[in-house]
């Protein structure tokens, strides 16, 4: 393999090994917060104990979160240098705003609230949480508002060679990330609100005593309405982004469906099996008029396919390929749109049995359980789409991915580096699942830390 | 009045400033974990010291990374793609490290601790070791062509000079990491890290002297800087030998005060031995990287600056909120999160 792939791979690998623990930081620290705030404010000890069970939880995923985000703001220097030179003026910014206005933010106030417990007054403590909150869920606008440039350019001049910035307000205020962010931020919500749903539920099978059955009752309600109300937010905001895709990325929407040929109305595709080469079908079950309605809410008008796209595209940016792998994107973008279905469903089921206070059904416990897993898949599939289905573009129409890699960076080296990540990040993935798995068993109980056979071990901490 | 390449040159330095003085300590009592924690509850008092702080302190890289990609995109481009591999064991070593700190208490089996306890050692070191080596090769010049490409291997950074520069800030780091363990921990630790500054506080002296004469001998810092090369670059070498002296007299505040004031003013002598370049070329003097020809649009800058100038002050504000937090030593009564 050639460094430009492995450069892809690599890109590919850690951001979404990155993402996966940014939604769930994003999502539970509202919760933490909320229920930090209800002990403050009703002074009852089960808030508490759930704020630090939640909390226990959220620190876990959150550690993950930090490190692997560091790789995010070096690796476009050392994988995509000539990227970084080519839009530095208008990219780097955002991601030092994000830096200095949000990271240090979340990241300083978290010590406050770790190591604050005992040291700050009780409202000042609380605030600290608060100020995570914002922090993290600031830091997704800037990260945001960077990718939205490469979806969208706006607020640039083309000038020297390179992408200049000319327009800060049209760069923080471009309407992709107007509908990115919303999208982004509720598929965060949904991913915290089935974790809860999922471990509360394992909690609900055998209740280990009656404070347990309390509080894990509590937070399979707040689990229930949380997931229905953010799978409802995040199919309504990503089916108005994908109406806005149809304008500014049409060619990314028509492999999404596979869709070769222009048709009017457009016929939606439930299941397609195609030649990518001779780009056509080889077995298909369509919905005729569907995909017109999705695009426009009306059973008619032109979907534009990818023969035409591919065409008129060379005309605007010369000879080339301009067409995504359309497998990757058929397929994940159906991935990314099945877990919103029966997240969706699952959400439903679970509402309606907090409605009529009967959710302790062993089939609902059981797949609450299991749906943890569908915001991930949902998350993953959701970036690696929109990513993959920009190609061949690092920044759409401005610069190819190709030409974005480090010149002076050897196949060797990024092999290197590839493989020291995939090692590293299978290592403590594995440390991860077994610590979040051993902490959401352990339940309100605070596990006794102090090392086996420890001469001075100091007694437990008072406030836990 | 400095223009706003300039103006940017020195936010960068005041950045990488911010995180050599913070995050030193933090590497040097990483370093120092394994050594002077006896017991586990010692080890965990020791991480208790850093605890609150060290994520907060790592950011101020991060922001040091983020601001050369905005305000110079070409510095940013042509350093991280250079130091391809050195990048790569620095992101290993940070990611292993703030993983353990985190994990490592979390469950009681021995093996557990001591494998995170060790990530916490690796993690800290390497850093420490290769911070000192980057900045040595920006000043001594690495092969850099006409179109601002890294044109040389790994092994080419592991030249005596840079890695002169890698010892003295590891062997600074480590020692500033004593000098705060003494402020912030209490007997058997303190006794223990005041035996380890005073074992690894001389070793520290002479590798910044041996930088300094390096810095003189193999760089164009004497040519730039002249006979008396200012206070600056003098009070580097003042201050790290003050702190011996305070440390002789069991003084640790003004010893922490003055190896603080050391590491800000090293990192300051390099800067400007550098100005207006930021990375020099070996290969010809012209195709240097400079703060004008890496940088980004006036237009970009002065957004930027406005940015800066309001909410750098603001995280100076918490992050020294947060210090007052956390001032007290950590004794055998504070409870332990990590």
């Amino acid at each position: 393999m050639d460094a430009l792939t492995l450069a892809r791979w690599q890109f590919g690998v850690t951001t979404v090994y990155h993402f996966f623990f940014v939604p769930l930081t994003i999502g539970l620290i509202w919760v933490v917060a909320l229920l930090h705030t209800a002990w403050v404010v009703t002074d009852r000890p089960i808030y508490k104990k759930m704020t630090k069970f939640w909390g226990k939880l959220f620190l876990i995923n959150f550690a993950m979160g930090i490190v692997t985000g560091i790789v995010q703001e070096f690796q476009f220097g050392m994988n995509w240098s000539e990227y970084s030179r080519f839009v530095g003026d208008v990219f780097g910014a955002p991601l030092a705003i994000e830096a200095l206005v949000a990271f240090f933010l979340e990241s300083t106030f978290l010590g406050l609230w770790i190591f604050g417990w005992d040291k700050l007054p009780k409202k000042v403590h609380l605030a600290t949480i608060w100020m995570v909150a914002i922090g993290s869920n600031l830091s997704a606008y800037w990260i945001l508002v960077a990718n939205s440039f490469m979806q969208q350019p706006m607020g640039y001049v083309l000038r020297n060679g390179r992408a200049e910035m000319n327009d800060f307000l049209a760069l923080i205020t471009n309407p992709h990330v107007f509908v990115q962010f919303p999208h982004v931020i509720t598929g965060a919500m949904a991913t915290a609100a089935f974790f809860i749903m999922g471990i509360s539920a394992w909690h609900l099978r055998k209740p280990a005593d009656e404070e347990h059955l309390e509080a894990f009752s509590l937070s399979f309600r707040i689990g229930a309405v949380y997931a229905l109300v953010s799978t409802l937010a995040v199919m309504t905001v990503g089916h108005t982004q994908a109406q806005y895709m149809m304008r500014v990325q049409p060619m990314k929407m028509a492999a999404a469906e596979a869709l070769w040929d222009t048709e009017n109305p457009a016929a939606m595709s439930l299941f397609t099996w195609g030649d990518e080469r001779e780009r056509r079908d080889v077995f298909a079950v369509k919905v005729p008029g569907l995909l017109s309605f999705l695009a426009y809410n009306r059973f008619d008008g032109e979907v534009r396919g990818i023969n035409d796209l591919q065409e008129a595209y060379v005309e605007q940016y010369g000879p080339g390929d301009y067409v995504p792998p359309v497998k990757w994107t058929y397929w994940t973008f159906r991935l990314m749109v099945g877990a919103g279905m029966l997240m969706l469903a699952l959400g439903l089921w679970a509402v309606v049995a907090v409605v009529r206070e009967r959710f302790g059904h062993p089939w609902l416990l059981t797949a609450a359980l299991w749906g943890i897993a569908l915001p991930y898949i949902g998350n993953s599939t959701g970036w690696i789409f929109t990513e993959i289905g920009r190609q061949p573009w690092i920044v759409f129409g401005l610069q190819r991915t190709a030409d974005a890699v480090s010149p002076t960076v050897s196949a060797g080296m990024v092999l290197t580096s590839l493989i020291g990540f995939a090692v590293i990040y299978g290592a403590l993935m594995a440390a991860d699942v077994y610590l979040l798995m051993k902490f959401a068993r352990a339940g309100l109980a605070v596990p006794d830390l102090t090392a086996a056979g420890d001469p001075d071990a100091a007694p437990a901490p008072a406030h836990a | 009045m400095m223009d706003l390449n300039t103006l940017w040159f020195v936010l960068i330095v005041v950045l990488f400033i911010g995180f050599f003085v913070l995050e030193g300590f933090d590497y040097g009592v990483g370093i120092l974990l394994p050594f002077l924690g006896r017991t586990d509850t010692e080890r965990r008092r020791i991480i208790h010291t850093i605890g609150p702080v060290w994520d907060g302190n790592e950011v101020w890289i991060i922001t040091a990374g983020g601001a050369m990609f905005a305000a110079f995109p070409h510095w940013y481009a042509t350093l991280f793609s250079g130091f391809y591999l050195a990048l790569f064991l620095l992101l290993a070593a940070l990611i292993v490290r703030g993983v353990a700190f985190e994990f490592r208490s979390k469950d009681r089996h021995p093996t557990w601790r001591a494998t995170w306890d060790w990530m916490i050692f690796v993690g800290s070191a390497v850093p420490a070791l290769l911070w000192g080596v980057a900045l040595g090769n920006l000043l001594r010049g690495v092969p850099i062509d006409a179109d601002m490409h890294y044109v040389g291997g790994f092994f080419d950074l592991l030249n005596p000079y840079a890695l002169i520069c890698g010892v003295a800030s590891f062997t600074a780091f480590t020692t500033h990491g004593a000098i705060f363990l003494n402020l912030k921990s209490t007997d058997p630790i303190r006794t223990r890290a005041l035996r380890a500054t005073r074992t690894v506080g001389p070793l520290a002296t002479a590798a910044v002297l041996a930088f300094a004469a390096a810095t003189y001998a193999w760089t164009d810092a004497f040519a730039r800087l002249g006979v008396n090369p200012g206070l600056v670059p003098m009070t580097a070498v003042g201050s790290m030998l003050a702190a011996g002296v305070f440390v002789h007299r069991a003084r640790l505040g003004w010893a922490f005060a003055m190896t603080c004031l050391a590491i800000a003013t090293s990192t300051i002598t390099i800067f400007m031995a550098l100005y207006p370049r930021v990375m020099v070329s070996s290969l010809n003097a012209d195709w240097s990287l400079t703060i004008y020809n890496a940088s980004s649009t006036p237009y970009t800058l002065t957004i930027m600056s406005v940015i800066a100038l309001i909410f750098v002050p603001i995280v100076l504000l918490y992050q020294g909120w947060t210090y007052w937090v956390f001032r007290h030593r950590v004794t055998a009564d504070t409870p332990l999160e990590y």
